[in-house]
C-alpha cells in the first residue's frame, strides 16, 4: 500500500465492512484520500464501490470500520454530517426535484428550515460565480424537469460546490454523458483539484482512470485487491486487477447481411415531457445483424424501444415489418410478428418482482397453448418451460418457484433472455442489455445476442455505452434528440466522429431547430 | 431506522407477528373496556361468547358473516389488481335495489329460474356501478378510491329516493321501506328449521369460485400481474386497462351479491339500514385475509364474531358498543404492520 | 329568476364561505400531507376526532380557543400514528388511511357514549359568534360575506397566506415541496426525508381536525354523529382540483361551498319542490367527481406521492 503523506490527508476509510444478507458488499476496505488528488474508484457492475461511497456519504451504516474527514470522524449514516464536513456526492442516479428550480435544488438544505424566505439573490449570485469558475454552463433560474442529462449532472455538481465541499465523489459520472461532455467533465475536475478539492471518481472505464486520476483503487467482489500510482498501470494490467483475469473482447466474425426485416420509414413519435420522440426516423433492421443505437441517454432511445417494442404507434411515418405494414400495433403484435424484447430496466418492466421464476418465464407467453387453453392457465407446461430456460441459460437460482425478487441482475437478466430467445425471435430488440451486470453476466448476454446475429436475427441494440456499441455492431446509428444519423458500418467512424453526431451535430435540418 | 428485507423467515416470525398483533388488539380493547367500567379480563370471554357460546349467536354470526364474505372477496379481487374499489357499499346497495325491483312480483317466476335470474341481474348493476369509477381511471387517470367513496354517498340517497318514491311500500307507514319479495324470490333455508339461508352456501361457492379464478386461469394470473406491476404488465402484452374493466365487473358484482343475500335471505325486503357499512367492513375483512379468497371466509367469520360478540358484550358489561369497530380498526393497523415486520426487519442506524 | 335573487343576495355569500371554511382547514390540511408525499385518508375519521373533540373541551369548561387547540392536538395524534405507520414503515397509504378513518370515528363514537351515556340529544356549547370588522363589514354583499364571519374562518382565509408562504417562499417549504416530488433529493441534502414527512402528516392532520372542530365550534354548536358526512372524501378530491396549490384549492372550496348553499336555497323554491330533496344533496357529491375528472388531464400531481421512501435502499 502506498503512504499517503499524513499531513494531507483528508479522507481516511478504515476497514469499512458491509454486509447484505450474505453477501459482503464491502470487506474491510481501507485506502486514505490526500488533498489535489483524483483517486479513480475501479471495478466492474457489483465490485461494491457504490455501497462504499454510500457509506463515506452516510446513505449506508457500515456494520465494521469508520470514516475519518479532515481527522475527524464521522457519526455513520447522517448525510448531513459527511456534508457538514465537506464530502460532496453526485449520485449515479440524480437526486434532483423535477419540479422545482436549478436554484431551489441547490438550495435545499442548506439554510435553517425555521425561517422566512431565504436569499435568493445572494444565492443567485453565489451559483453563477460557480457556474464561472468551474466551467459548469447551467441556468439557475431553469425549472431542473427541462434540463438534459449533463445539465442536470452539472446541478449535481454545483450542490456540492455551493456548500464548500472539499472532497467530491462522483460515481460513474460519465455514463450519460458524450465524449466530449466527458472532456468538459475532466475539465471541471481539473479545476476543482486546481481550487484544492479532491475527488473519488467511481468508474469502469478504463481509458477515463488513466486519463483523469493520479491513483487508482481497484475493488474486486468487495475487496480491495490493488491500490497503485495510475502512472506505474497500463490499461492491460488495469483491466486484469479489475477482473481477475483479462476479458477478451467478443470475437466478432463478420457477417452476411440478411432481408429487411423491420424498417422505420419516416417516423414521428410524440415528445413526453422532457423525453424527446422519435423525429422522421429512418432505419432498417437486416437479419444476420446487430445495428448498434449509440447515443446519450433521454435522446429518444425510449421512443425508439417503445415503438419497436409494440408499446407506441407511430404518430406519422411507417414501421415496416417483413409481411408489411401491421395494422394495429401492441406489445402482442410485435411478439407475434417474431420481435423479442429485453427492456431497459428488468427490475420495472421486464420482471413482476414478486412472481416467481415460472411466472416470471410465461409473462409474454401465457395466452397461448401450450401454457394456456380457452382461458385455463397449465402451470405444468409452464414450469417444465422454466425449467428449460433455467438450465440453458445457467439461470442460478433455488428453483422455479423463488420469487424473481431475490435473484441477482445477471440471473434475472438470463431469465429474460432465454424467455425471449426460447422463441427464435426474428429480432431482438435489446435495450441497455448489460446495464448494471458483472463481467461473466455481461460477456454471456454479449455471446447469447452474437448467437442470435449468427441464426440470422436483427438484433438492434441500444447502449450508453460507445465501447460496447462499438466492439459489437455491425452497423452504427447515432441518435440525438430524437434523431437518426445514417447507418454507418464497423469501423466507419472513430470514436471522436461519433460523439460529434451524439453531440447533435450532422443531422440533416440541424439548422432549423427540431 | 430503516427496513431490510428478510430472506427467510422464521416461522415464528410468520406467525408469531400476526398473533402479536391480534394478542394487541384484544389488549387495547380490554383497556378501554376497562375505562368503560367492566372488567378488562371478561371482555373477550364476553366476545367470545357472545360470537359462538349458543347455537343461537354462532348462527346469528354466520348469517352476519355472509354478506362480509362477499364484500371481502369483492375487495379482494379488486385490490389484487391494485383497483382500489372502496364502493362496495354502494354496490351492495345496488344489487339489493335490483332484487326488490325483480323479486317483489315483477317477474312471476318459478323459484328455480326467477333466483338465478335476479343473482346475475343483481352481479350486473353492480358490476356497472364499480363500471364507472374503473372507466374513469382507465380514461382519465382519476383517482379511484375518491370517486368510489363519492358514489357510496351518491348511491345512498339514489336509494333513499327510491325508498320514498318508486319502490315505496305501498302498505307502509311512513317509514321508508320496499314491499316485501314473493315467495319465489326468497332464498331458501339451508338446513330445515335452521335460521340460515342459502345466501352462505352462494357466498362459500362465490370464495372457492374465485380461488380458482386466480390460481387457475388466465385472468386471475392477468390480474395478480397488473396487481403487483402495471408496467411490466403492460410491456409484456397483457391488456392492462382490458383486465381492470374485467376485474371490475367482477368486483362490483360480488358485491352486488351480499345486497341480494341480504334482501332476498335474510331480511325480505329493503331498507336503508340493510347494510351497516358491510362494504366498508370487507376491506377489513380482504386485509385480514391477506386478498386471499379462502381466507376471506375465515377472517369473514373473525369479524362477524367481534361485531355479534362485541353486541352481547356491550349489553352484559355496559361498554359502548363501538368497541366492536374499535378493535377492527385495531387488528386491520396492526396486521397491516405485523405482516410488513414478516417480511421486513427494522435496522437502527 | 329565483336563483338570480338567491346569488344576489348577502346571505347566500355569507353561507358560502361559513360552509366553505371547514373545508379549506381540512383541505389544506390534505394538500400539506400530499405535497410532502403522503396521501392522507384519514382524513374523514380526524375530522370527526377534531369535531368532538373541540366541542368537548369546551363543553367541559374550557375557553374555545383551547378547544381548538386541543382539536389541533388530538388531530396531531392521530396524524403521528398515519406518519409513523405510512413513513418510516412504508405501509399502504390507502389502508392505513382508511384505517385510520374507522379508528378515530369509532373511538370518538365509544368516547361519546362514555362521557355522555343517559343523553338523548347531544349538550350545545357556546359556540363562536360573528364577528363584524368595522368598516370592511359594510361594503354591499362582500363585506357580510367575507367580515362579518366568525373568527374560525378568518383563521382559515388566514391559513391560507401562511401555508403559500411557507410552502414557496421558505427552506422548510422547499424541503417539504422536495420530499413529495423525490425524496433522494431531500435525504442527499442533508435533511430526513421521515422527519419532513412525519412533520406535515401531523401538521395537516392537525388542520383536518379543526376543519372538523370548525363544525361543532362555529357552524353549529353541538356534536351530532355522521356530522362530517363525507366533507373529507370531499376534501381529498378539491386538493386534486386545485392542482395541489392553496390558492386554487380556496377557490375549489369557495366554488364548491357556493354551490352547495345554492341547492339549499333553490330547494325551498318552487323549482325545488318538485324534485326529490335527495337530489340536491347528491349534487356536491357528483360535482366533486366532475371536477375530478375535468381536472385530471391538468393536474400536477407531486411525483413521490403515495411512494415510500425506504432509505438507503438497493
Amino acid at each position: 500500500m502506498t503512504k499517503t503523506d499524513e499531513a494531507q490527508v483528508v479522507l481516511r476509510l478504515s476497514s469499512i465492512t458491509k454486509r447484505f444478507g450474505k453477501l459482503t458488499a464491502n470487506d474491510a476496505i481501507s485506502f486514505d484520500l490526500a488533498k489535489g488528488e483524483v483517486i479513480a474508484l475501479l471495478g466492474e457492475n457489483g465490485a461494491g464501490k457504490t455501497t462504499l461511497m454510500n457509506i463515506l456519504f452516510g446513505h449506508y451504516t457500515a456494520d465494521e470500520g469508520e470514516v475519518e474527514v479532515f481527522g475527524q470522524r464521522l457519526p455513520p449514516s447522517q448525510p448531513k454530517a459527511a456534508l457538514q464536513a465537506g464530502v460532496g456526492m453526485v449520485h449515479q442516479h440524480f437526486t434532483l426535484a423535477d419540479n422545482m428550480t436549478v436554484l431551489e435544488n441547490i438550495v435545499l438544505g442548506t439554510e435553517p428550515l425555521w425561517r422566512m424566505g431565504f436569499g435568493r439573490s445572494a444565492a443567485r449570485r453565489r451559483i453563477l460565480a460557480l457556474v464561472e469558475d468551474y466551467g459548469l454552463r447551467v441556468d439557475p433560474d431553469a425549472t431542473v424537469g427541462s434540463l438534459t442529462v449533463g445539465e442536470r449532472q452539472r446541478v449535481e455538481i454545483l450542490k456540492a460546490l455551493y456548500r464548500d465541499a472539499r472532497i467530491l465523489i462522483l460515481d460513474e459520472p460519465t455514463a450519460v454523458l458524450t465524449p466530449q461532455e466527458t472532456e468538459d467533465l475532466f475539465a471541471t475536475m481539473r479545476k476543482a483539484v486546481a481550487h484544492g478539492l479532491s475527488v473519488i471518481f467511481i468508474s469502469h472505464k478504463l481509458h477515463e482512470v488513466t486519463a483523469i486520476s493520479s491513483r487508482v483503487v481497484v475493488l474486486r467482489h468487495g475487496k480491495l485487491v490493488a491500490e497503485a500510482r495510475t502512472a506505474d498501470l497500463d490499461r492491460h494490467q488495469l483491466a486484469q486487477m479489475m477482473v481477475g483475469a483479462e476479458v477478451p473482447p467478443p470475437a466478432v466474425r463478420e457477417a452476411a447481411p440478411g432481408e429487411v426485416l423491420v424498417a422505420l420509414e419516416g417516423v414521428s413519435t410524440p415528445d413526453r415531457g422532457a423525453a424527446p420522440g422519435l423525429k422522421s426516423a429512418n432505419m432498417a433492421l437486416r437479419g444476420g445483424q446487430i445495428i448498434g443505437m449509440a447515443g446519450v441517454s433521454g435522446n429518444g432511445q425510449a421512443a425508439l424501444a417503445d415503438l419497436i417494442g409494440g408499446l407506441i404507434a407511430p404518430a406519422s411515418g411507417r414501421l415496416r415489418l417483413k409481411d408489411g405494414v401491421p395494422s394495429d400495433w401492441s406489445p402482442r403484435a410485435a411478439l407475434a410478428a417474431g420481435i423479442a424484447r429485453i427492456p431497459e430496466d428488468r427490475h420495472k418492466t421486464g420482471t413482476i418482482a414478486d412472481f416467481d421464476l415460472t411466472e416470471n418465464a410465461v409473462l409474454e407467453l401465457y395466452a397461448k397453448p401450450p401454457f394456456s387453453r380457452r382461458g385455463w392457465m397449465d402451470w405444468g407446461a409452464a414450469r417444465d418451460f422454466t425449467q428449460k430456460v433455467i438450465e440453458r441459460y445457467d439461470v442460478r437460482c433455488p428453483g422455479a418457484e423463488t420469487r424473481i425478487r431475490l435473484l441477482s441482475g445477471g440471473n434475472m437478466q438470463k431469465l429474460i433472455l432465454g424467455r425471449v430467445l426460447e422463441t427464435a425471435p426474428d429480432v431482438v430488440l435489446a435495450n441497455q442489455p448489460v446495464r448494471g451486470l458483472d463481467i461473466g453476466a455481461l460477456t454471456y448476454v454479449h455471446e447469447q445476442l452474437l448467437a442470435a446475429r449468427d441464426r440470422g436475427a436483427a438484433v438492434l441494440l441500444i447502449s450508453e455505452d460507445l465501447d460496447e456499441i462499438t466492439a459489437l455492431s455491425d452497423v452504427i446509428h447515432v441518435i440525438s434528440e430524437g434523431r437518426l444519423s445514417p447507418a454507418f458500418g464497423r469501423g466507419e467512424l472513430t470514436t471522436a466522429e461519433l460523439g460529434v453526431w451524439m453531440a447533435g451535430h450532422g443531422f440533416e435540418g440541424e439548422t432549423h431547430a427540431a | 431506522m430503516r427496513l431490510e428485507p428478510v430472506a427467510n423467515p422464521t416461522l415464528l416470525r410468520t406467525v408469531g407477528l400476526p398473533a402479536l398483533a391480534l394478542f394487541g388488539t384484544v389488549v387495547a380493547a380490554s383497556l378501554l373496556a376497562m375505562i368503560a367500567g367492566a372488567q378488562p379480563f371478561s371482555v373477550l370471554g364476553l366476545i367470545v361468547k357472545g360470537a359462538f357460546g349458543s347455537k343461537f349467536a354462532a348462527l346469528e354470526t354466520l348469517n352476519r358473516a355472509t354478506p362480509l364474505i362477499f364484500t371481502g372477496l369483492a375487495v379482494a379481487v379488486a385490490f389484487r389488481a391494485q383497483l382500489w374499489n372502496i364502493g362496495a357499499e354502494a354496490q351492495l346497495y345496488v344489487g339489493a335495489v335490483v332484487t326488490v325491483v325483480l323479486g317483489t312480483g315483477a317477474l312471476a317466476w318459478p323459484a328455480f329460474a326467477l333466483l338465478p335470474t335476479i343473482a346475475v341481474a343483481a352481479m350486473l348493476a353492480g358490476a356497472v356501478v364499480l363500471l364507472v369509477p374503473t372507466f374513469l381511471k382507465t380514461r382519465f387517470g382519476v383517482d379511484e378510491v375518491v370517486t368510489t367513496l363519492l358514489l357510496n354517498f351518491v348511491v345512498l340517497l339514489w336509494v333513499s329516493m327510491l325508498l320514498e318514491g318508486a319502490l315505496k311500500d305501498p302498505m307502509g307507514l311512513g317509514w321508508p321501506k320496499s314491499a316485501r319479495l314473493i315467495a319465489e324470490a326468497r332464498l331458501p333455508r339451508m338446513v330445515e328449521g335452521l335460521r340460515l339461508h342459502w345466501g352462505l352456501g352462494l357466498a362459500l361457492i362465490s370464495a372457492l369460485v374465485v380461488w380458482v379464478i386466480q390460481r387457475r386461469t388466465t385472468l386471475g394470473y392477468e390480474m395478480r400481474a397488473v396487481g403487483l406491476n402495471k408496467e411490466a404488465a403492460r410491456f409484456a402484452g397483457i391488456p392492462v386497462n382490458t383486465v381492470l374493466i374485467k376485474t371490475a365487473l367482477l368486483s362490483g358484482g360480488l358485491a352486488a351479491l351480499a345486497g341480494f343475500s341480504e334482501v332476498a335471505g335474510l331480511k325480505g325486503s329493503l331498507t336503508l339500514d340493510i347494510s351497516p357499512g358491510f362494504g366498508y367492513t370487507g376491506i377489513i375483512v380482504a386485509m385480514l385475509a391477506l386478498l386471499n379468497p379462502l381466507g376471506v371466509v375465515v377472517a369473514a367469520l373473525f369479524v362477524a364474531g367481534i361485531f355479534v360478540g362485541a353486541d352481547s358484550m356491550s349489553r352484559a358489561a355496559g361498554v359502548p358498543t363501538y368497541l366492536a369497530d374499535i378493535m377492527l380498526a385495531l387488528a386491520l393497523l396492526m396486521m397491516v404492520l405485523a405482516i410488513m415486520l414478516t417480511k421486513f426487519r427494522v435496522r437502527r442506524d | 329568476m329565483e336563483i338570480i335573487d338567491i346569488l344576489i343576495s348577502a346571505s347566500f355569500w355569507t353561507a358560502a364561505i361559513r360552509i366553505a371554511s371547514p373545508l379549506i382547514f381540512a383541505a389544506l390540511g390534505e394538500l400539506v400531507c400530499e405535497r410532502a408525499g403522503v396521501l392522507n385518508l384519514g382524513i374523514e375519521g380526524i375530522m370527526v376526532v377534531g369535531a368532538f373533540a373541540g366541542w368537548m373541551a369546551v363543553y367541559l369548561g374550557g375557553g374555545l380557543w383551547l378547544g381548538v387547540a386541543v382539536a389541533m392536538a388530538s388531530g396531531m395524534l392521530f396524524g403521528l400514528l398515519h406518519g409513523t405507520l405510512t413513513v418510516p414503515f412504508g405501509l399502504s397509504q390507502h389502508v392505513v388511511g382508511l384505517g385510520i378513518t374507522l379508528l378515530a370515528t369509532s373511538l370518538t363514537y365509544y368516547c361519546y357514549r362514555l362521557a355522555l351515556p343517559e343523553v338523548t340529544s347531544p349538550p350545545k356549547i357556546e359556540a363562536f359568534q360573528p364577528f363584524e370588522i368595522p368598516l370592511l363589514s359594510d361594503i354591499p354583499l362582500v363585506g357580510p360575506a367575507l367580515f362579518s364571519q366568525t373568527p374560525l374562518t378568518y383563521l382559515a382565509f388566514v391559513l391560507v397566506i401562511v401555508v403559500t408562504v411557507v410552502l414557496y417562499r421558505t427552506p422548510l417549504g422547499l424541503a417539504l415541496r422536495a420530499a413529495g416530488e423525490n425524496p433522494a433529493a431531500v435525504e442527499a441534502q442533508g435533511l430526513s426525508v421521515t422527519a419532513i414527512r412525519m412533520g406535515a402528516v401531523m401538521v395537516g392532520s392537525g388542520l383536518m381536525a379543526v376543519g372538523g372542530a370548525f363544525l361543532t365550534m362555529s357552524a353549529f354548536n353541538s356534536f351530532f354523529f355522521e356530522m362530517v358526512n363525507g366533507r373529507g372524501w370531499i376534501c381529498i378530491a378539491l386538493v386534486v382540483f386545485g392542482s395541489w396549490r392553496p390558492g386554487k384549492t380556496l377557490l375549489g372550496a369557495v366554488l364548491f361551498a357556493a354551490f352547495d348553499a345554492l341547492q339549499i336555497r333553490v330547494q325551498q323554491t318552487s323549482l325545488g319542490a318538485d324534485i326529490p330533496y335527495q337530489i340536491f344533496l347528491m349534487a356536491p357529491y357528483i360535482l366533486s367527481i366532475l371536477a375530478l375528472v375535468i381536472m385530471s388531464r391538468r393536474a400536477q400531481v407531486p411525483a413521490a406521492l403515495m411512494v415510500p421512501f425506504n432509505k438507503g435502499e438497493r
